[in-house]
């Protein structure tokens, strides 16, 4: 170790995976529905691709659990995102590729990804 | 990237319970299946709820399972981390509400706590360096080798109030500042992870769960001091905390932590690991550096001071392990951060063995200053079987007795000793209406005539004076001068003995004598013991009125004192009871007395 800019480099750097260890209130969840029929439908993929692109990102106030069966089970994968004092957002028949678009547009940059969502597929 | 880290208590106490197996199983059923790269499990050291384990939290949701069984991991692994359904029924009963679950920290046990020296205990893998350092781990150390002198270091930790934690409370910085200003060729900063004290297990938590902030503190302390190599100094009856540290000393060498020129600024230090053979004296700490000298434990007259001459002769620091743990803290948060919590002339906090008779049998951090009420009743959840406090013991066989009258008291260092106790290195040993404080003050009588080393004569032969005037008291064959004898011997000894361990060994005694005398008399008077349990004063009776002669106590004696014809009352033949107490266990009738 020669300097203190290269200790904290890599202290953020692994700081990235402990976030998840910390219980603070304040951070987005994002919650994949992984019942029988979640994982059936392709939620484990889905699963991934959100801790994946969420490590990627660095993105430390965000949590990824997952939960059991939300009773819309024809809509399968279904995810749900909790933004601190907002409404939650579900998003429906989910894809590793829609699950990325979601972190980007949404947990980034706080957009909700409309068309994917159940308000939109329920029409 | 994992999505849920599982981590699993490490330490000493769940690893008895059965920790490890549960890891085994767990991995296995991971593998089972295939959740293995999307959970990763944690071995960490002590979550401090000893009584509970072995204890499991899973993270995102720190859900917190307590008491785990192997044969309960199938269930946790495909409910909880492949469905994500908690499984509350094995979930610490207290965390559970109606529709949610409490985090561990809003609990009982832990919101009257302050986690500083334990900090990362039970929070990282104290095998890898790694998750120390995303807790910000050596940030202290860089801070002090690139942006501060020795001497602001120094004033650093004057300016905190930190007081050793080892027993006797001595400023640290002064202690630091006394050995910086000698010159010598070679100076020594060491460590005394020794913890003799029976019931006090926190430098072995700290080691087991987060050896690396004493290698960052000794490393800052062996810069303040101007030392290039450091000693621990460990029992070897530590063998998971010896081991963690072993790996930690390994890797902070190899990301240059330690060794030469650290964080380029010229400054060298190594750290070296003694193992001690568990000789309580060796705590002592003339007598701790003359053992990792490589020779006999024995203490020596101060002065001079370890800071003028201490090991090899030279000029040393020596602290203990919860000392040192709060050093990093107080060089990233600043000296005000941390005399903002505690008392007047006691700053910061302090971590308490839990032991004895307790419902939350743990390890406990908690700002000084804080009550034993709370700490017993709010933290420790009161006393088992509805019993009622009797006192509690503090110091180990240095210390004294607090009774309940005294149970509000802001525990520091000064109030402990106005009233004849003393903080000690932290053991708290909770007592109830079944204890006999003669037979306390012998047992540590007892502890303290076979720790002591013979050097000086009032340690040698006074203690063993002093326990066979307790040993008489407890057999009801003392006399009222006896008392008056026991507490001239115990004032002599406190005056003339050579090191600490002499000196306040007399403590139990003088303490117990003080708040429980009426006791004492009971056993010399009335030939009595009024907690029911010296032996010699206590004779079983069964009362025929209860007795419904249904033969289990016969059956269950031992030594086959019990003897009556079935559905008649029996009788005890007190020339052939030893006094065991196996009948009065097994009669549900309440039909055994002893008094």
């Amino acid at each position: 170790m020669k300097s203190l800019a290269e200790l904290q480099a890599l202290r953020d750097k692994m700081k990235g995976n402990m976030g998840i260890r910390d219980e603070d209130d304040a951070s987005i969840r994002v919650v994949v529905g992984m019942a029988t029929c979640g994982i059936a439908a392709g939620a484990r993929p889905v699963l991934q691709a959100f801790t994946d692109e969420v490590a990627k990102r660095g993105l430390q106030n965000v949590a990824v659990g997952q939960t059991g069966c939300i009773g819309i089970c024809q809509y399968e994968p279904v995810v749900e995102v909790f933004m601190p004092g907002q409404e939650k957002v579900t998003y429906v028949k989910m894809t590793a590729e829609k699950a990325v678009q979601v972190v980007n547009d949404h947990l980034v940059n706080g957009n909700v990804v409309t068309e994917y969502t159940i308000g939109a597929n329920a029409k | 990237m994992y999505r849920s880290h599982v981590l699993v208590c490490g330490g000493t106490g769940c690893t008895s319970s059965g920790s490890e197996q549960i890891i085994k199983t767990l991995e296995g059923e991971l593998e089972k299946t295939g959740l293995q790269n999307e959970i990763k499990v944690i071995k960490t050291g002590c979550f401090g709820l000893c009584a509970l384990g072995p204890i499991m939290i899973v993270y995102p949701e720190g859900a917190f399972y307590s008491m785990v069984k192997p044969e309960d991991i199938p269930e946790i692994v495909s409910e909880h981390l492949l469905k994500g359904r908690i499984v509350t029924r094995l979930l610490y009963q207290e965390t559970v509400t109606e529709d949610t679950i409490k985090s561990l920290n809003h609990t009982d046990f832990y919101k009257k706590q302050k986690r500083v020296a334990l900090k990362n205990c039970g929070v990282i893998d104290p095998e890898n360096i790694n998750e120390y350092i995303a807790y910000d781990g050596y940030q202290a150390l860089g801070k002090v080798l690139t942006e501060m002198t020795p001497e602001q270091v120094i004033d650093t930790i004057k300016a905190s109030g930190l007081r050793g934690r080892g027993g006797a409370g001595f400023p640290t910085g002064l202690k630091w500042s006394f050995a910086a200003k000698n010159d010598a060729d070679q100076k020594y900063v060491c460590c005394n992870a020794d913890e003799g004290d029976p019931g006090a297990f926190m430098d072995r938590s700290i080691l087991e769960g987060d050896p690396n902030v004493l290698i960052e503190a000794m490393t800052i302390a062996g810069y303040a001091i101007g030392a290039s190599q450091g000693y621990v100094y460990v029992r070897a009856e530590y063998p998971i905390a010896v081991k963690r540290l072993q790996i930690a000393i390994g890797e902070a060498r190899e990301m240059g932590f330690l060794g030469k020129d650290i964080f380029g600024s010229g400054f060298d230090f190594d750290l070296d690991i003694r193992l001690g053979a568990g000789a309580f004296v060796c705590g002592e700490e003339t007598a701790l550096m003359t053992s990792i000298e490589g020779k006999r434990g024995e203490p020596r007259p101060r002065p001079p001071f370890p800071a003028e001459k201490g090991l090899f002769g030279k000029p040393s620091v020596l602290n203990n392990v919860e000392t040192y743990a709060n050093i990093p803290q107080i060089i990233l948060n600043g000296p005000e951060w941390f005399s903002s919590m505690g008392t007047e002339k006691s700053k910061g906090t302090k971590v308490f063995a839990l032991g004895g008779k307790i419902n939350n049998t743990g390890l406990v951090e908690v700002p000084m200053g804080t009550t034993l009420r709370t700490i017993i009743e709010e933290i420790g959840g009161g006393i088992p079987g509805g019993k009622k406090f009797k006192a509690a013991q503090t110091g180990g066989p240095s210390g004294g007795c607090i009774p309940a009258e005294h149970m509000d008291i802001e525990i520091d260092y000064d109030n402990l000793l106005s009233i004849g106790s003393m903080m000690g290195s932290g053991g708290l040993i909770v007592m109830d209406e079944d204890t006999c404080m003669v037979d306390i003050a012998k047992f540590f009588l007892e502890f303290t005539v076979d720790e002591s080393c013979g050097k000086c004569t009032p340690c040698r032969i006074g203690t063993k004076r002093m326990y066979e005037i307790l040993d008489k008291i407890s057999k009801g064959k003392a006399t009222m001068q006896d008392i008056d004898r026991l507490e001239k011997l115990a004032h002599y000894i406190k005056d003339n003995a050579l090191c600490g361990l002499g000196q306040t060994a007399p403590n139990p005694v003088l303490s117990t004598l003080h708040f429980f005398r009426d006791e004492y008399v009971a056993h010399i008077v009335e030939k009595r013991c009024p907690a029911g349990v010296c032996k010699d004063l206590l004779n079983f009776y069964i009362r025929e009125d209860k007795c419904k002669g249904c033969t289990l106590c016969a059956r269950n004696c031992p030594v086959g004192a019990i003897s009556g014809n079935v559905k008649e009352p029996h009788i005890i033949d007190r020339s052939k009871c030893i006094k065991c107490g196996a009948c009065i266990e097994k009669c549900k009738f309440g039909a055994i007395e002893k008094h």
